[in-house]
């Protein structure tokens, strides 16, 4: 078992954000993310960072905001109600061209909802958290190690990309305790531009640096979002993540991330075993979405199926990749109920059925 | 010989302020204070959102353009990573006292060590004149047409009276800009504000009564006037808490 | 081969620690490991349960619907989750708090009366580990010693009393005779 330990997502994720160099959170107490915070007062102090409770969420992401100005790795977590009050400040962030990572460990909304896990914040993540034309680097992890094995990433891609990242979990990842290996999770070492940007004081050494999303002229504005619009194609290109299973032959395709995918993956072996082909494609970025993949397997699937912990919000997605060429379906209970490997193996064979 | 010349951190730019507006000279203030105490190097100031939304293109530090309100919110998250900087916020008074309340006054409880320039004119400007949280009870704004009403739409606030019942609190005064006496006032308070961060004393804080012409539909002088009589006595001058005080020096 | 185990009882039963103590074994023999407790409020004095899960195989749901093995440190948790045992599966029922039997036949029922024990042995509040001892006796699911050495390594060893009671307890559990 090697260096394995035992941990919750929510401590484990605090953990690997410090051994990837962030020494600075900012957060507010709320369910399923609270250990996240708990575990960041804890241990900040000891390895020389920061860990401060802030008034509420909004204050949060902009003291890392500031902190992100001034050219440090900085972080924030929450969950779904308060992921929604920090989304001005996202905003702010992207319009600055500012780096950080936000963890949304999701529950059950609108409103206050309910506390259970829920995937229920997948439009927000990707299409729109906060006004404006904007994008956030998101990363869907299915288990504890995979949380911990993605947050180098998701600092790195921000530093690069000079983006928001973010965690999207939700609260069975965030309160689950698996086994997390740290040292398999440090991700390969990349050149990171140096924040040449930071406002950290000229030190009468340089002219000042401005971090500002405030352009009076449209046509400046317009510039700006294209040159960020073209970062984003980078991002396409090159951080863009998935899994595939089964997809070679695969009649029915299931479409599914995060917790859910690992319920699928449970109900498509039991599928296999009984002869029916089913192949699962895993979006890990669910921004940028692997089109791609999606497109690939719809040249010789007959069917996808999406699995989410919502009323369908991915099944847009799918169908514009696969430019609705194959018949896409879907399976999903919200709200905070998680479908077990049964209920999907019933959908799998309602597809199949149809299919004969 | 040099009479008068435009502090070093203030850049050599024209002000968008409207005539009679005293952000300017406020911004001068703030500037020789950089100067003075030769800090400027080592400042990285936060602009609000409000009239002095542009106070990112008028200081030659290292500035930071925050959400409304936030500002206490961004200096505390530069300040925490680069506690040897010295981060200064200007704001207004929509800004700091209505939707930045909450960062205002946490940010001040936990004592973070930083200087906020608070313009106080009882007004919005950059909208076009509706009502602030420190507009006057019977003043008109386009949002308080038959002059504010208290039982309607509620009293204003006194900014430094409420901060001095917090600890964090390291220093606290209103002043104004309305004469020379009262300008030489402002410019020791502002630089007291800034030194008070340097010796590492907690948040300080200097409110300045402003005038805003274009929206209260004076010319500058009736301003000025208005002001000493109508804001003075709702928002008295004076040191409102000082640690030094206290601690006896 | 995947072992899914419900453990279910009043907050403060200890019945989350229980659970991490089965998980912590399964990981320390290399097996796939998930632990999944209630959270929030119903937690403060209401029910709380937590399902482990131990596979050779990658694990999908961490949520357990249908437990290979039940334990149910009250009544309440009896009623609710005794149905769900898989056909062939334990139950482990606390009989202390527990009156009513299982009257299903296609599961084996145990019964230990465990906060019982627990008072009459000085171990208060020992319940939930007397059950594991009674647990691993029942199924071999894991080694004793090393599930003792693994429990007593995630206790400060400036709490020798609580070593020493949770040793005690375990054996308490093993040695049960029904």
């Amino acid at each position: 078992m090697a260096n394995k330990v035992l941990m919750k997502g929510n401590e484990a994720l605090a953990e690997a954000a410090i051994r990837n160099g962030c020494l600075n959170f900012f957060g507010y107490p709320i369910t399923p993310q609270t250990e996240l915070a708990e575990y960041m007062a804890k241990r900040m102090p000891k390895v020389g960072g920061l860990c401060l409770q802030a008034e509420s969420e909004v204050a949060a992401i902009n003291m890392v905001l500031g902190a992100a100005a001034s050219g440090v790795r900085a972080m924030t977590s929450s969950s779904s109600p308060g992921v929604s009050l920090k989304s001005e400040g996202i905003s702010y962030m992207v319009g600055c061209d500012l780096p950080c990572l936000i963890c949304n460990v999701q529950r059950g909304g609108p409103g206050l909802g309910g506390i259970q896990p829920s995937q229920q914040d997948y439009y927000q993540a990707t299409k729109a958290n906060g006004h404006g034309d904007l994008h956030l680097y998101v990363l869907a992890p299915a288990s504890v190690q995979e949380m911990v094995n993605l947050v180098g990433r998701a600092f790195d891609v921000a530093d690069t990309y000079r983006t928001p990242a973010m965690i999207l979990a939700d609260g069975a990842l965030g309160q689950m305790m698996e086994p997390v290996d740290f040292d398999a999770a440090l991700s390969e070492k990349r050149e990171l531009p140096e924040k040449t940007w930071a406002t950290n004081g000229t030190k009468m050494q340089r002219k000042r640096n401005v971090i500002n999303s405030l352009y009076m002229n449209p046509d400046d504005l317009e510039k700006s979002i294209i040159d960020r619009f073209e970062r984003y194609k980078k991002i396409e290109e090159n951080e863009t993540l998935y899994e595939e299973l089964y997809t070679d032959d695969a009649d029915i395709v299931i479409v599914s991330y995060g917790i859910t995918s690992r319920i699928c993956k449970s109900a498509i072996e039991m599928a296999r075993a009984e002869g029916i082909k089913v192949g699962l494609i895993r979006p890990i970025t669910v921004w940028p979405y692997p089109k791609a993949a999606i497109a690939k397997a719809a040249k010789t699937a007959k069917h996808f199926l999406v699995v989410e912990l919502n009323m369908g919000q991915m099944v847009d997605d799918v169908k514009v990749a696969c430019e609705c060429r194959v018949p896409v379906s879907f399976f999903g209970r919200t709200g905070g109920v998680l479908p077990t490997a049964e209920d999907v193996l019933a959908e799998i064979k309602k597809l199949n059925g149809g299919n004969k | 010989m040099v009479v008068f010349e435009k502090p070093h951190a203030l850049s050599p730019v024209p002000f968008h302020y409207c005539p009679g507006c005293t952000h300017g000279i406020v911004h001068r203030l703030v500037a020789e204070a950089i100067d003075a105490l030769g800090i400027e190097g080592e400042t990285v100031g936060v602009a609000p959102v409000g009239c002095s939304v542009f106070a990112y293109n008028y200081f030659e530090c290292d500035m930071i353009q925050a959400a409304h309100g936030r500002a206490p919110a961004v200096a505390t998250g530069v300040k925490r990573t680069n506690p040897d900087k010295i981060v200064f916020t200007y704001q207004g008074d929509g800004d700091l006292a209505a939707i930045g309340t909450a960062e205002t006054v946490h940010a001040t409880t936990r004592g973070e060590n930083l200087t906020i320039i608070f313009i106080n004119n009882a007004i919005y400007g950059m909208t076009g004149g509706q009502m602030a949280p420190t507009t006057l009870p019977g003043q008109v704004t386009t949002t308080s047409p038959y002059g504010r009403n208290p039982q309607l739409q509620g009293n204003p606030i006194r900014v430094c009276e409420m901060l001095s019942s917090l600890d964090g609190l390291a220093f606290a005064q209103r002043v104004a800009v309305d004469t020379p006496a009262h300008v030489n006032q402002a410019k020791k308070a502002i630089q007291k504000a800034f030194q008070n961060q340097i010796d590492k004393k907690g948040l300080s804080i200097v409110e300045v009564l402003s005038t805003c012409p274009t929206n209260w539909g004076m010319t500058p002088s009736e301003s000025l006037k208005w002001l000493r009589e109508n804001m003075m006595p709702y928002y008295p001058l004076g040191v409102y808490k000082d640690i030094d005080a206290k601690e006896g020096k | 081969m995947t072992t899914e185990i419900l453990l279910a009882g009043f907050g403060g039963q200890g019945i989350l620690f229980a659970g991490k103590q089965l998980a912590k074994t399964a990981m320390y023999n290399d097996k796939n490991v998930s632990w999944l407790p209630s959270y929030g409020p119903e937690m403060r004095g209401g029910s709380a349960n937590c399902s482990v899960i131990i596979s050779d195989n990658e694990i999908g749901s961490p949520i357990i619907n249908r437990p290979d093995i039940l334990i149910a440190f009250n009544l309440p948790s009896f009623d609710k989750f005794e149905p769900k045992i898989k056909e062939g599966g334990i139950l482990i029922a606390n009989s202390s708090l527990i009156a009513t039997k299982s009257e299903r036949d296609d599961i084996k029922a145990y019964y230990i009366p465990a906060t019982q024990l627990a008072s009459d042995n000085g171990l208060e509040g020992g319940a939930n580990v007397i059950i594991l001892g009674y647990l691993l006796k029942l199924t071999g699911i894991f080694d004793l010693d090393q599930f003792i050495d693994l429990m007593v390594a995630g206790i400060p060893a400036t709490k020798a009393k609580l070593i020493e009671n949770n040793k005690k307890a375990i054996m308490l559990g093993y040695n049960y005779e029904a």
